[in-house]
């Protein structure tokens, strides 16, 4: 008796189904599709996302650095669909190897791929009706945008400044917000504060939040996009930053992605994101759990 | 020491002296932020349930729990007394530690005794016991209300649903786990 697969035929099916939807999508408006090294010698120095250790180099923990170099090397509109491999993460909603589908648009900001995600998600549904569970949600009309502090203002038991001063953020977001985002019609929660910008670009105006958002579905969030910071200088430092992070959480960053700042002086103004491929076909199959959308989990493969 | 990425749903720690199962486990992790695993656990000793949130860097101690083969030898007031059949020793469980469990306790019969710290603080009982159904009403013939079950009495006073063909004096099969009518014992 061989092992049962996680998911059914029917869901492979779809899945199959949904992506090559999404290659047509983004072919159909001249997005390039790319294919980066999986194995990287560096990746991007971020406190909690955990990369795997592959001989001395890494597994991919997103294919963000190598994609903005070929933005810097005069590619334009691109997109992959690949794998990436994040340490210790095992959920109902995570799996340690997961695949990621990432685009990038060259002379663009973080609004552009929130049109992008409004476009995509309208043509993966042609009836505009996600049905999940027993209710159903609306892809017509314009999909909110909130800001994170108002988010908090409108569903936490505390204000972001005071969850951020007591390191309880994630905390909060997790019970209090997210469970209330997308519930009728996807949300945008957008403007991050500056702190958590990653490799974001500030907002010009209010420098103490960036230009990063991220996607809700019925309390899930589906993607992560933000305006691409393309100043080696601050990018050197917030790494510099992270590292010192992780040495004092006892664990060992790896070494610098040095070939990545000295190309990002030559990325254009561009924007970038990365969606969840499985949880995308979590919420288009109905399914509860991630497992349900894969062929095999950690536990059975 | 267990380790955050080790919680998972049963797992046993020891907090403030105290053993706790986890009774649900949920991982989060918004994006680009810390992992919360969020637990709802439960108070081995006096059954509180309390929710427990933890990061990636916390680290917490194994409960460390021994069981041990013994047999039910009698109850006495709220006392229940056990035996291990090794070495003759005998200790009493109170009505409190045994809970539900007393629903399927029969005399002699063979249990494991949950240790915590040299503590009793429960019993293991076998999946499944065979029980003597000692009060139960005839299924009327030509009964049409559609009932498929009936409740009877068992020997220790649990009431219990069962199919109808169940009478008075039969031995039955049950789970101990979900308190759920198994099967008719031929005897």
């Amino acid at each position: 008796m061989p092992t049962k697969v996680s998911s059914t035929l029917k869901i492979l099916e779809e899945r199959a189904a949904i992506t090559q939807a999404v290659r047509s999508f983004f072919i159909a408006r001249s997005f390039l599709e790319v294919e980066t090294p999986i194995r990287i010698p560096a990746p991007a120095p971020e406190t909690h996302i955990e990369p795997q250790k592959s001989e001395g180099w890494f597994l991919q923990t997103s294919p963000e650095l190598c994609m903005k170099r070929l933005l810097a090397s005069g590619c334009n509109n691109i997109f992959q669909i690949c794998k990436c491999f994040r340490k210790g993460e095992r959920g109902r909603l995570h799996l340690p190897e997961m695949t990621m589908l990432e685009w990038y648009r060259t002379n663009a900001d973080y609004q552009q791929l929130m049109h992008d995600c409004e476009n995509l998600l309208r043509f993966l549904i042609p009836n505009q009706n996600l049905v999940l569970g027993n209710k159903t949600i609306n892809l017509n009309g314009p999909w909110l945008r909130i800001t994170i502090d108002a988010a908090f203002k409108q569903f936490a038991r505390m204000s972001l400044e005071t969850a951020l001063s007591t390191d309880s953020f994630e905390e909060i977001l997790v019970v209090d917000v997210e469970p209330k985002l997308g519930i009728n019609t996807p949300v945008f929660l957008i403007d991050y504060p500056a702190e958590m910008a990653s490799l974001a670009r500030l907002n010009p105006i209010t420098p103490q939040t960036a230009q990063r958002f991220e996607l809700y579905i019925d309390g899930i969030e589906l993607a992560n996009g933000f305006s691409e910071l393309n100043d080696p200088v601050e990018q050197r430092l917030r790494f510099e930053k992270e590292r010192e992070v992780i040495h004092s959480a006892g664990r060992s960053a790896g070494p610098m992605p040095e070939n990545f700042l000295n190309d990002l002086g030559a990325m254009p103004d561009s924007a970038g994101i990365a969606l969840g491929l499985d949880r995308l076909v979590m919420l288009l199959t109905n399914s509860q759990c991630i497992d349900q959308v894969v062929t095999f989990t950690p536990e059975t493969v | 020491m267990y380790n955050a990425s080790d919680l998972k749903k049963g797992l046993k720690l020891e907090i403030d002296g105290e053993p706790y199962v986890v009774t649900e486990f949920t991982f989060s992790k918004p994006g680009k932020g810390q992992a919360l695993y969020r637990t709802k656990m439960r108070n081995m000793v006096n059954g509180n349930m309390f929710d427990r949130t933890y990061r990636s860097n916390d680290k917490f101690k194994k409960a460390e729990l021994l069981e041990r083969a013994m047999q039910f030898l009698y109850s006495q007031g709220d006392e229940y007394i056990f035996m291990d059949n090794q070495n003759y020793e005998q200790i009493s469980v109170s009505r409190e530690q045994l809970g539900d469990d007393l629903n399927f306790m029969i005399d002699n019969m063979d249990v494991q005794i949950l240790l915590f710290q040299g503590r009793t603080i429960g019993v293991t009982l076998p999946n499944s016991v065979n029980l003597r159904v000692i009060q139960a009403d005839p299924w009327a013939k030509g009964d049409t209300t559609g009932n498929d079950s009936k409740p009877v009495t068992l020997e220790t006073g649990f009431v219990i649903q069962v199919p109808p063909f169940v009478n008075q004096g039969d031995l039955i099969q049950v789970d101990t786990r979900t308190g759920s009518y198994m099967t008719r014992v031929k005897e």
